[in-house]
């Protein structure tokens, strides 16, 4: 009886004692040299693998900021200022402000105003109704209101309203730019918080179809660059704010807007 | 044809999941995108064709002569749990692209109750040391292959018009439920 408990202990003692060295002599020999600012960067990053800053995540972000050592052309923008600041000190630099964006919906034509050209039955998802027949709008630019966009952010900054439109809170969006992918109709669009003054309309028809299809359409009708000029810029039949140039440049335009659909928020 | 009858049977007649239930943590887990699946249950697959090779060793090397079976399972577990962190080393070393993809299944793979169960069943049956490396690679196989079935009818089902309450977790096992009955149809394939 003695015996068997002596060899049992011996026997895993001995299976413990080897599996303890090969594993030692493993850990020295494979061992893998990582920068440790690697880990403190990941941690001062949010950690919700958005993939904004077009990284495959924050952990790959922060390999790629401790490698380069500096913080040219890498960002956050879910982190936003505060994490930035925290990187560049742990880098040991400072770190320039970025400029902080938020999402806004560039389309105006609730269920009232925008109008419909038949019924859609399907699966609510606007990216399943643009494939079929190109939505039951009129208008082949406006939004669909089945809140792809809504289901994609992460952060709860979007809800649908009533009037079939999204609405976006800015205190909570980051700018992360998961609803600018998600929008089958590229809608969205991140910008500036300092801007309040945007053309919430995304359609490039001629005015006569977009007066045909919404009420708040933009016709291309040329007034907000004739009334400010610096501030706005026509494409694509489809009035711009020249972000850069501020909300100063733009504010003549909106009360000018023959369609309304220069919208401050 | 004894090695086949083994394969066969360890792959499919008994899948260790759906037959077994074993390993139903990442079955359920890591199901839901058949790309992690596969590469969860190649990485399974390649930890239980080691651990059966290292298993058997031990088992008719140590236990066996000096008649220690009782001490299997712990001895089974130390094994295991080193192999894995010597894997997961090893890759790390050499791959890192791998390790990362494999990321948080390889540490998951030592508590993975499948590969202790392949070890002791093994053992159990006196399976040859040939006998041992074709189970667990069947095994492995069939874990595998039960994942990417999963994964794949999940990855259809976000499309499906699920009702509210069953979304999620509740659907999951329903299907899971449903796969086991199926596997269970080749239950007449090999006797034993």
């Amino acid at each position: 009886m003695n015996d068997l408990i002596i060899i049992s202990v011996a026997a895993m003692g001995g299976l413990g004692l080897f599996f303890a060295i090969v594993l030692a002599i493993a850990s020295e020999k494979l061992k893998v040299k990582e920068d440790p600012r690697v880990l403190q960067i990941n941690e001062a990053l949010p950690g919700l693998n958005c993939g904004a800053c077009g990284q495959a995540g924050c952990r790959d972000l922060a390999e790629k900021i401790a490698a380069q050592g500096n913080l040219d052309g890498l960002s956050c923008p879910p982190g936003g200022a505060e994490v930035i600041e925290a990187i560049a000190e742990i880098l040991g630099i400072t770190a320039e402000a970025g400029v902080k964006k938020r999402a806004v919906v560039k389309c105006g034509g609730t269920k009232e105003l925008a109008g419909d050209r038949g019924q859609y039955h399907g699966i609510k998802s606007c990216a399943a109704e643009e494939l079929v027949g190109g939505g039951h709008k009129t208008c082949s630019y406006g939004c669909l209101g089945h809140g792809d966009c809504v289901k994609v952010c992460p952060f709860d900054a979007m809800v649908m309203g009533q009037n079939g439109l999204p609405k976006i809170d800015e205190a909570k969006c980051t700018a992360c730019g998961l609803c600018v992918e998600a929008c089958p109709r590229q809608i969205i669009e991140l910008v500036p918080c300092n801007n309040r003054i945007i053309v919430s309309c995304n359609s490039r028809d001629k005015g006569v179809v977009v007066r045909k299809a919404c009420k708040v359409g933009c016709i291309a009708c040329n007034l907000c660059v004739k009334n400010a000029a610096e501030g706005y810029i026509i494409e694509d039949n489809l009035a711009k704010v020249k972000y850069d140039k501020g909300d100063q440049a733009a504010e003549p335009g909106v009360a000018k807007c023959s369609t309304k659909c220069i919208v401050k928020l | 044809m004894d090695l086949l009858i083994i394969f066969i049977s360890a792959a499919i007649v008994n899948n260790f999941v759906l037959i077994y239930f074993l390993g139903i943590c990442p079955f359920l887990g890591v199901s839901n995108k058949l790309e992690k699946a596969f590469s969860m249950g190649l990485a399974t697959t390649f930890v239980m064709v080691l651990a059966a090779i290292v298993t058997w060793l031990i088992n008719n090397y140590i236990l066996m002569p000096f008649n220690l079976p009782f001490l299997q399972y712990v001895s089974f577990i130390i094994v295991i749990a080193s192999l894995v962190q010597f894997v997961e080393m090893f890759i790390r070393k050499t791959s890192p692209a791998l390790y990362r993809s494999l990321g948080i299944f390889l540490p998951l793979i030592t508590t993975n109750c499948a590969i202790l169960g392949l070890a002791l069943l093994s053992a159990l049956r006196e399976y040859n040391f040939i006998q041992s490396v074709v189970f667990g690679l069947a095994a492995g196989l069939g874990f595998t292959l039960a994942l990417c079935v999963m994964a794949g009818i999940r990855e259809e089902l976000d499309l499906a018009p699920v009702p509210e309450h069953f979304k999620g977790a509740p659907i999951t096992l329903i299907i899971a439920g449903l796969l086991a009955l199926a596997f269970m149809g080749f239950a007449g394939l090999i006797s034993g």
